[in-house]
This record gives structure tokens, C-alpha cells and sequence, in this order.
């Protein structure tokens, strides 16, 4: 059993959990983030995606204990005062999900993009989101509300 | 107050999933559950001489160890076929038993052997892997075409043949081909897919010892149905000490039809070992055992005259079942194929002979589209193909054959309402820019690129089912949808409907249409579904039939709030029925302008009678409370049709193809919200472009499957993908009041054959299977390459 302290959407959380847990595992599991899904396991599909220290990646595939001390954002962490994000609100005015279970990871790394570049175009969204599978949408208005974040952010 | 059908709502449902806040079966969690983790078969045929869990029981945290032998010795049932087909020799099809946990043979890898429950999944995992399965190994039967001919895989299933099924008239055919100028042939393979939902199959089950009622969590497409097959056919519980509950589910594509193994043997062995179980599938373990698509290996020819007239059709087409003949498993290359294979022509004459196949591979049931992709893309193959071979335009062809009268009474079995297919087709080829497409071309060369263009028109039959229509056909059962409006004393009002939305939007787009029946904010209207313990019986959403069968009843159940409301309004503004009118949410008196609100009717109908007011608005002969319910059962399918046209550039040196362009001009009667179809036809494209250029599933020659993960099965991704251009026709249909035809399989059945003739356009009419991978395409380029070098 390792001890794993986090700061998980702004608060300090601190677990005993066995040493092979995942932090997808940690999140959901041990702390009722639900909203981080696994959808292949095998760190294909990206629906399992959160930010750590401010950068996407793949929670199902990174130990809880090897990000230690880190800074933890998940989907429930993104929308502020009850307000949603930028990138959450372009995603539902350009209908950019449906079955709704890509949608968090496809969100959490879109919003990394745009911290990263700042006005992608259409191409380079499209590789950015390469990582992450969706099913429903054919991706075109996953694009769009990217684009259309990308004037809020 | 303006229409809400016909716009563009956001989706009520985006806040919570947005948010993280969606509740998917794996989300939930028990006091004091169990992990369930499966023993499944590692090969595709093998004899069970003998399960041992004596060990797996001594392991850490293991709760219990069931196999094959308990379920069978308390009689459970096991998994079934929905639809009963008859041969054409008029014998039954051959249906082996499909039970839960196999007990004396595993007919594919990934078949469920024993199960095992424990305090952690880890300990369950660890326990699983003690489980001792003594298997002898057996020849497996993998490829469909050689199926027939090899050693019969279940008892009394001779040469492997669930059914030779027939649906024309061969001496019709015969006779129309001994007229033709010219007979056009191809060979096809559809090949099989693995659905992909994205959230991977789930349960959960809590059995209540004190009430005796088992409530089952599962990601379901149509819970009602799970309740009823498990209850009837499985015999785990009575119906009403069952609750299934379906609660956001992250995409079906038809793979959450079927009851499963699963379901059934958690909700079983929760009673038997009174705790609550959890089992949520890894990736690999949806990709062995969810249900398949497509699979169907055909020779189809259409005979033409030199100018170009469809004069016959026929179709000889080996589907494989995979191990067992599942809910949808034999409809859907019957009923569901065969009258869609002659397509959106005018051809006299046509018969579709399929001959349904057992294999050591998982079972192939319904996939997006379901018989209806594979119908179009041998149609549209052949039109292509016809085009080329008697040097035609390919919308000429097309053009030429289409009816142009409506009802059109289509060869084989249809009858289609509505829909005009020049006018589809004009508007696909204006958007696609198809007269500027030789110059394109012309520039792709001149970049050492080759480019294709490809057409192709379908019409679908959905809204499944019409049970006079599919009665008619000599199924044995008929598909209508129920909703119940219940209007609360304070006015908000819940919809429940036996649909089920896995990314269709119905929170919305029900809301939608009750809003504008009701006239009332759709804000005040919540839209129920997804438990049995809350709505009336309900079939579920496949074949695109939620809102035109699922829908309808909705607006049905809206049309006797107000009538009933009418009645309670005339009473209480002292006038007769006839003399109100309701609009806007107001009943209003037409002589004296009085009016009450249909809140202020639904409170007078919960709360008759007030201090000051002692007489009841409640009319002789009518009840108190205001709740109606429908069961709506259509006169006919639905039937969508359009055209797309694609353009692809193929890269000869890599064999790389990118789809450059794709237009898509579909007919889906009236629209209740455009952005939602248009979601809807873009998933459905894409899925299709996955069949055309991606997606493949693979066994090797002894039943293992290769492409078991997203390290090996192509799924497609963003960047595969141009931008999609839509445009739509809209004749409205008939077989219902609200004009709509179903939308959610159109994309994934017109784009396969689209974008394979435009690749084998590009590839100067050298015939390539799908998916048109890179290495297929670059042998192809190859060979063109030499064969021009001979011609010049």
C-alpha cells in the first residue's frame, strides 16, 4: 500500500491505496470522480484524460503514486462558480457530443490545446485530437467547438 | 409561440455529461458489492471435460465460483433469436441452445465458462486465473464461405445452415436476364465490424433479500426488453421482481441490444449469493464478445440494357451468424437486407437468396444500419460498376432508373410513402460540385495523385416494425413504442417513453415535440426513460425508430392531455367542449375570450373543487388527474433515402487514401432539430468511412481474434476525416402524424459503398475489397501501373 497526496479540482486529498493503482482507479474509485471514464485500456481512446500540472494526459495508463504532489484537474473541476467553461459551453452550442462518454477526456484535452496554441486550424485540432476516439460525433462538431472555444479563451 | 420542432435546441442533456455528472452503469457502486470477473474459453471450439474451482475458492477475498453445471442444474435459460425465419423450402431455421455459462462447449474465444466474485476486482482477477478448465480442442469453423462444407459445430445444425432463405421470384429473374444486353457481376465481402461503443458493457446488480426483487444496472439499449427475455426466456425472476435500469448509456450502435451472458448470470448468481455484483468489461473482453456486424459474403449481378435500363436483380449472400443465432442475429440479413437490395431503382424483376451460417466466431447481430448498409453497397457496387462497363455518366444511370412516382411500390416487399430521389440526387451533385470534378482530377495528376469520384443513392426501411407489415412478411413479431404524458398538479410535466437514448438526444428533441403539442415551456418538461420501474413497457431504440414510432405515441399520448383538458376546461369556464380552443397552452373560450392554462386545467384535475367554488371541473364521465398514455403502432417503416457523392486522392506511392470531399444530400421528412440530424448523419458517415478504409475484425484459421483491442482494430479518428457537407430534401412521410422519417442509420449506410467507387474510380475500376487499406491500395496502384505500361 502506497499513501498518495493530491490536490484534486483545488482540494488536498490524501489516500492509502495499493501500489499498482491507476489514477484513473484512484479517481473514480477512491474518490467518487466518476466523470473520468476508461473506455479501452490500453491508453488509446482518451477518455480517461485530466490534467496534471496544468498539462493533458492519459490517467489510465499513469500510477496514482507516480504523480505525488501533483495538481490534479478532472472534468468536474472545469466549470467555475457554476459557470462552464469556455471549452464546455462551445461543445454544447456546437452539439459537439452525444452519448457523452468521450466527452470528458475530448474536453480536457482541448482545453490543453488551447493553451498550447492558441488559434489552431482545423488540421491541427484534428491531429491534437488524434489521442482521443469517439464514436458518435464523426468528429466535425468536436472541431467546431474547439474553433469555437478558441474566440473565448 | 413559435415551433420548437424545427430548431435548433441545445441539448438539455450536454449540462450534466459536460460537467462529469452523467451517471454510466460503471459510475455505480453498491455497499458491499462484489467484483464478478469471467472464465471465458481461449479457444474457438473445445469439449469441457471438466471446470475445477476448488482452488479459486480457497483464494483470497473469493465469494464464489459458479460454472456452467450450477446455472444449468437451476434452470436458467439461456440467450435467444428475436425472429423466427423460415427457409424456402418452408422448414424452420435451426437454432442451437445458447447457454449462459457453457457447460459442455465454448463455440467461441471469449465465451463465458465459469464466473468468479470476490471482495476486489484484483481478487477476483487472481481467483479467475485459478479456475482450472480442462478443454479438449476442437477444428474450428471461422470462414463464413467455408462453413457449409465443414464438420457441423452445434447438434442437429446440418452443414452449419441456420437458414436458406429466399424473398423473390427466381423464374422472374431468369426471364428478365435472358433479356438483358448485358449482365453486370460482383463478388463482395462486407466486412465484419466490431460496433465500439465507447463506454465498454457494464452490470450491476443489488439483490434485495427482504423484497425478493433483483435490480440489474446495465447498458442496455432497451431495458424493457432485457426484463422481459431474462424473465421469460431466462427464467431468473418473475417481471415484477425485476427492475432493469438503463441510465446513461455511452453508445449502442446496436451492440447493447442483446441481452448478454453477463446480465443474465450476475442477476442469477447476486440471488444465489446474496450480495450485490459488479462487473464492468475491459476493452478486449467487448471486442470478444459484443455482438459483430455485417460478415456477409455475396455474388449479386443486375441485368441492363445498352442504354442503361435495370431490367433484373439477384443476390446470393452467405451471412455468418457467428457462434449463436442472437435478438437481431437472423432479421438482419432477412428482412432487413433482402428488400432493400434492389435499392432506389425501378427493376422488374429480383430475388435475394441468403444463406445463414454458424462459425467458431462471436455472434453478429445488429450493427448501424443492420442488413441495410450491406443491401446498399451491393446494389451501388453493381450501379457503379454498370456505369462503367456500358460508359455512362453515373448519375445518368441512376437518374434513369429512379421512380418518379410516389407511393412507389419497390420490387421486392416495400412500399415507399414518400421521397424524391432526382431532386436528392440534383442537389447532391450542384453541392459536390460534381461538373467541376474532371479538372480536379486533371490537377491530382498533375501532382502525381489519382483521384475517384463516387456516387451512390440508397432508400432505407426503418422505424422497425410495423407489426402488420412485418407480420405480413411471416415474422413473428411486431415492434410499436409506448409513452405515457403525466402532468404534475403544479404544472411540470414528465414524458415517459420506452425509448432509449445512448447519444440520440431524446431529452431534448422529446421535450421538443411534446412542447409544442402542450404549449408549454419544454424547461417544465423532463423526459423519463431507461427504468422499468418507472415507464410503461417499451421496445427501445434500434432502427431508427425512437421518434417515429417512439415519438409518434408521444405526440398521441399530448393529443389526449388536450382533449381531456378540453373537456375539464368547458366545464369550468361553464361552456360547451366544442366551443373552446386550444392554443398556446391556453384553453380558451371562443365567444367569451375566457381562458384557463393548461396548468390551471392539470391543477383542477388533481385538486377539484375549492373553498369558493364547490362544483367539481371534473366532467361526467371523466376521472380525476391528468396523465395519457399511447402505444403507437405505425401503418408502415419509414423510409429515408438520399444521395452522396465522394471524392477521394489516392497517393500511388503509399497507397494512402484521403477523402478530399463528401457531400451527403438525405430526405428524413420533416426535421425536429437540424443540429441533432446533422449529428446524426455525421457519426454515421464516419462510421461507414471506418468500414470503407479502417476497419477490419480478423480471425486467424483457428477462431483467435486478431484485431481484439485499439492497438490492432483501426478506429477511426479525428484526422481521418474532411469536413462533411449536408444538405436535405424533406418530403414529408405519411405513415405518421408528425411527417419524420428515422436519421440515425442513413450516414452509415449510404457512405461504404460512396467511398469505395470513388476509390475504385481512382483505381481505374480495379475491384478492392474494404476496408481500401494502404497496402491493398498501393498493390492495386501497382498493378495499374504495369498494366497501363502493357497498354502503352
Amino acid at each position: 500500500m502506497t499513501k498518495v497526496t493530491l490536490e484534486v479540482n483545488g482540494k488536498k486529498v490524501s489516500k492509502e491505496v495499493p501500489d499498482h493503482t491507476l489514477l484513473s482507479v484512484f479517481l473514480r474509485d477512491n474518490l467518487n470522480l466518476t466523470g473520468t471514464h476508461v473506455g479501452c485500456d490500453t491508453s488509446q481512446c482518451g477518455a480517461c484524460v485530466v490534467h496534471v500540472n496544468g498539462k493533458s494526459i492519459k490517467s489510465c495508463s499513469t500510477l496514482a503514486a507516480d504523480v505525488e504532489g501533483s495538481k490534479v484537474t478532472t472534468i468536474e473541476g472545469l466549470a467555475k462558480d457554476g459557470k462552464l467553461h469556455p471549452m464546455q459551453a462551445a461543445f454544447k452550442k456546437t452539439h459537439g457530443l452525444q452519448c457523452g462518454y468521450c466527452t470528458p477526456g475530448m474536453v480536457m484535452s482541448a482545453v490543453d490545446l488551447l493553451q498550447t496554441k492558441k488559434n489552431p486550424s482545423d488540421q491541427e485540432i484534428r491531429e491534437w485530437l488524434e489521442g482521443n476516439i469517439c464514436r458518435c460525433t464523426g468528429y466535425q462538431n468536436i472541431v467546431a467547438a474547439v474553433k469555437e472555444a478558441a474566440t473565448k479563451m | 409561440m413559435a415551433s420548437l420542432v424545427g430548431s435548433r435546441v441545445e441539448r438539455k442533456e450536454d449540462t450534466r455529461f459536460l460537467q462529469g455528472k452523467g451517471r454510466y452503469t460503471a459510475d455505480i457502486n453498491i455497499a458491499n458489492q462484489t467484483y464478478a470477473v469471467f472464465v471465458r474459453s481461449p479457444h474457438a471450439r473445445a469439449k469441457i471435460k471438466s471446470v475445477d474451482t476448488s482452488k479459486a475458492l480457497k483464494s483470497s477475498g473469493v465469494v464464489g465460483v459458479l460454472t456452467g453445471k450450477e446455472i444449468a442444474e437451476d434452470k436458467i435459460g439461456g440467450l435467444i433469436a428475436g425472429w423466427a425465419i423460415r427457409s424456402e423450402d418452408g422448414s424452420e431455421m435451426k437454432v442451437p441452445a445458447n447457454p449462459p455459462l457453457a457447460k459442455d462447449i465454448a463455440n467461441f474465444v471469449g465465451e463465458p465458462v465459469a464466473v468468479v466474485f470476490a471482495e476486489t476486482l484484483d481478487e477476483a482477477k487472481e481467483g479467475a486465473e485459478k479456475v482450472k478448465v480442462d478443454y479438449k480442442v476442437l477444428k474450428a469453423v471461422v470462414d463464413p464461405a467455408e462453413a457449409m462444407k465443414s464438420d457441423a459445430i452445434h447438434d442437429g445444425v446440418d452443414k452449419n445452415l441456420c437458414y436458406d432463405w429466399l424473398l423473390g421470384d427466381r423464374k422472374a429473374v431468369d426471364e428478365a436476364f435472358a433479356k438483358a444486353d448485358k449482365i453486370i457481376k460482383v463478388d463482395l465481402i462486407n466486412n465484419r465490424l466490431v460496433p465500439n461503443a465507447m463506454e465498454p458493457r457494464a452490470c450491476v446488480v443489488d439483490y434485495n433479500t427482504a423484497s425478493e426483487e433483483i435490480t440489474l444496472y446495465t447498458t442496455s439499449q432497451n431495458p424493457h426488453l432485457s426484463r422481459l427475455v431474462m424473465s421469460a426466456f431466462g427464467g431468473v425472476a418473475p417481471e415484477n421482481k425485476l427492475r432493469v435500469v438503463a441510465p446513461d448509456v455511452g453508445g449502442g450502435f446496436g451492440s447493447k441490444i442483446n441481452v448478454y451472458n453477463e446480465e443474465i448470470v450476475c442477476s442469477w448468481a447476486s440471488k444465489k449469493i446474496e450480495r450485490p455484483i459488479k462487473w464492468v468489461a475491459e476493452r478486449t473482453e467487448s471486442f470478444l464478445t459484443d455482438t459483430h456486424g455485417r460478415d456477409h459474403v455475396t455474388h449479386a449481378e443486375l441485368a441492363v440494357t445498352n442504354d442503361g435500363k435495370f431490367l433484373g436483380f439477384k443476390n446470393e449472400t452467405i451471412a455468418n451468424l457467428g457462434a449463436y443465432a442472437r435478438v437481431f442475429g437472423t432479421v438482419t440479413p432477412t428482412y432487413l437486407f433482402g428488400p432493400c437490395a434492389t435499392g432506389v431503382y425501378v427493376i422488374p424483376a429480383a430475388y435475394s437468396n441468403v444463406k445463414a451460417v454458424y462459425t467458431n466466431t462471436a455472434p453478429v447481430d445488429a450493427y448501424r444500419g443492420a442488413g441495410r448498409p450491406e443491401a446498399t453497397y451491393t446494389i451501388e457496387r453493381l450501379v457503379e460498376k454498370a456505369a462503367m462497363e456500358l460508359g455512362m455518366d453515373k448519375t445518368e444511370i441512376r437518374m434513369k432508373n429512379f421512380p418518379t412516382q410516389f407511393p412507389f411500390k419497390q420490387t421486392l416487399v416495400h412500399t415507399v410513402d414518400s421521397g424524391d430521389y432526382v431532386a436528392g440526387l440534383e442537389k447532391a451533385k450542384q453541392m459536390a460540385d460534381y461538373a467541376g470534378f474532371e479538372a480536379r482530377r486533371k490537377k491530382s495528376e498533375a501532382n502525381g495523385k489519382l483521384r475517384g469520384i463516387g456516387v451512390s443513392s440508397y432508400f432505407e426501411a426503418c422505424g422497425i416494425a410495423p407489426s402488420a407489415a412485418v407480420m405480413s412478411l411471416g415474422c413473428g413479431v411486431g415492434l410499436w413504442e409506448s409513452a405515457e404524458v403525466r402532468f404534475n398538479p403544479t404544472g411540470q410535466i414528465s414524458v415517459f417513453t420506452g425509448a432509449h437514448s445512448h447519444g440520440q438526444s431524446h431529452d431534448t428533441t422529446f421535450a421538443q415535440i411534446a412542447a409544442d403539442e402542450l404549449g408549454v415551456p419544454m424547461e417544465n418538461i423532463d423526459v423519463v426513460h431507461g427504468d422499468t420501474d418507472k415507464g410503461t413497457f417499451g421496445m427501445g431504440t434500434y432502427g431508427s425508430r425512437s421518434l417515429t414510432v417512439g415519438g409518434i405515441a408521444i405526440v398521441n399520448a399530448c393529443k389526449k392531455i388536450v382533449a381531456k383538458g378540453k373537456r375539464v376546461a368547458a366545464k369550468m369556464l361553464e361552456v360547451n367542449e366544442d366551443e373552446i380552443e386550444f392554443k398556446d397552452g391556453e384553453f380558451v373560450a371562443l365567444k367569451s375570450n375566457k381562458k384557463k392554462t393548461i396548468g390551471e386545467v392539470a391543477f383542477a384535475c388533481y385538486l377539484p373543487g375549492q373553498r369558493d367554488e364547490m362544483k367539481s371541473p371534473i366532467p361526467e364521465g371523466d376521472e380525476p388527474g391528468l396523465i395519457e398514455s399511447s402505444f403507437f403502432d405505425p401503418a408502415n417503416f419509414s423510409f429515408p433515402a438520399g444521395s452522396h457523392i465522394c471524392e477521394v486522392e489516392i497517393d500511388p506511392d503509399t497507397g494512402n487514401v484521403k477523402v478530399e470531399k463528401y457531400t451527403a444530400v438525405d430526405d428524413f421528412g420533416r426535421i425536429v432539430n437540424p443540429m441533432i440530424v446533422e449529428g446524426q448523419v455525421h457519426g454515421g458517415i464516419a462510421q461507414g468511412i471506418g468500414q470503407a478504409l479502417h476497419e477490419n475484425t480478423q480471425y486467424d484459421e483457428t477462431g483467435q481474434l486478431m484485431t481484439a483491442s485499439y492497438m490492432d482494430y483501426t478506429m477511426p479518428r479525428a484526422d481521418n476525416f474532411p469536413e462533411f457537407n449536408l444538405g436535405f430534401t424533406c418530403t414529408h412521410a405519411t405513415s405518421n402524424p408528425l411527417g419524420v422519417k428515422g436519421c440515425g442509420e442513413a450516414g452509415a449506410i449510404a457512405s461504404p459503398p460512396t467511398v469505395m467507387n470513388a476509390v475504385i474510380d481512382a483505381l481505374g475500376g480495379q475491384e478492392i475489397s474494404m476496408p481500401a487499406t494502404a497496402e491493398k491500395v498501393w498493390k492495386a496502384c501497382k498493378a495499374m501501373k504495369k498494366s497501363n505500361a502493357k497498354a502503352a
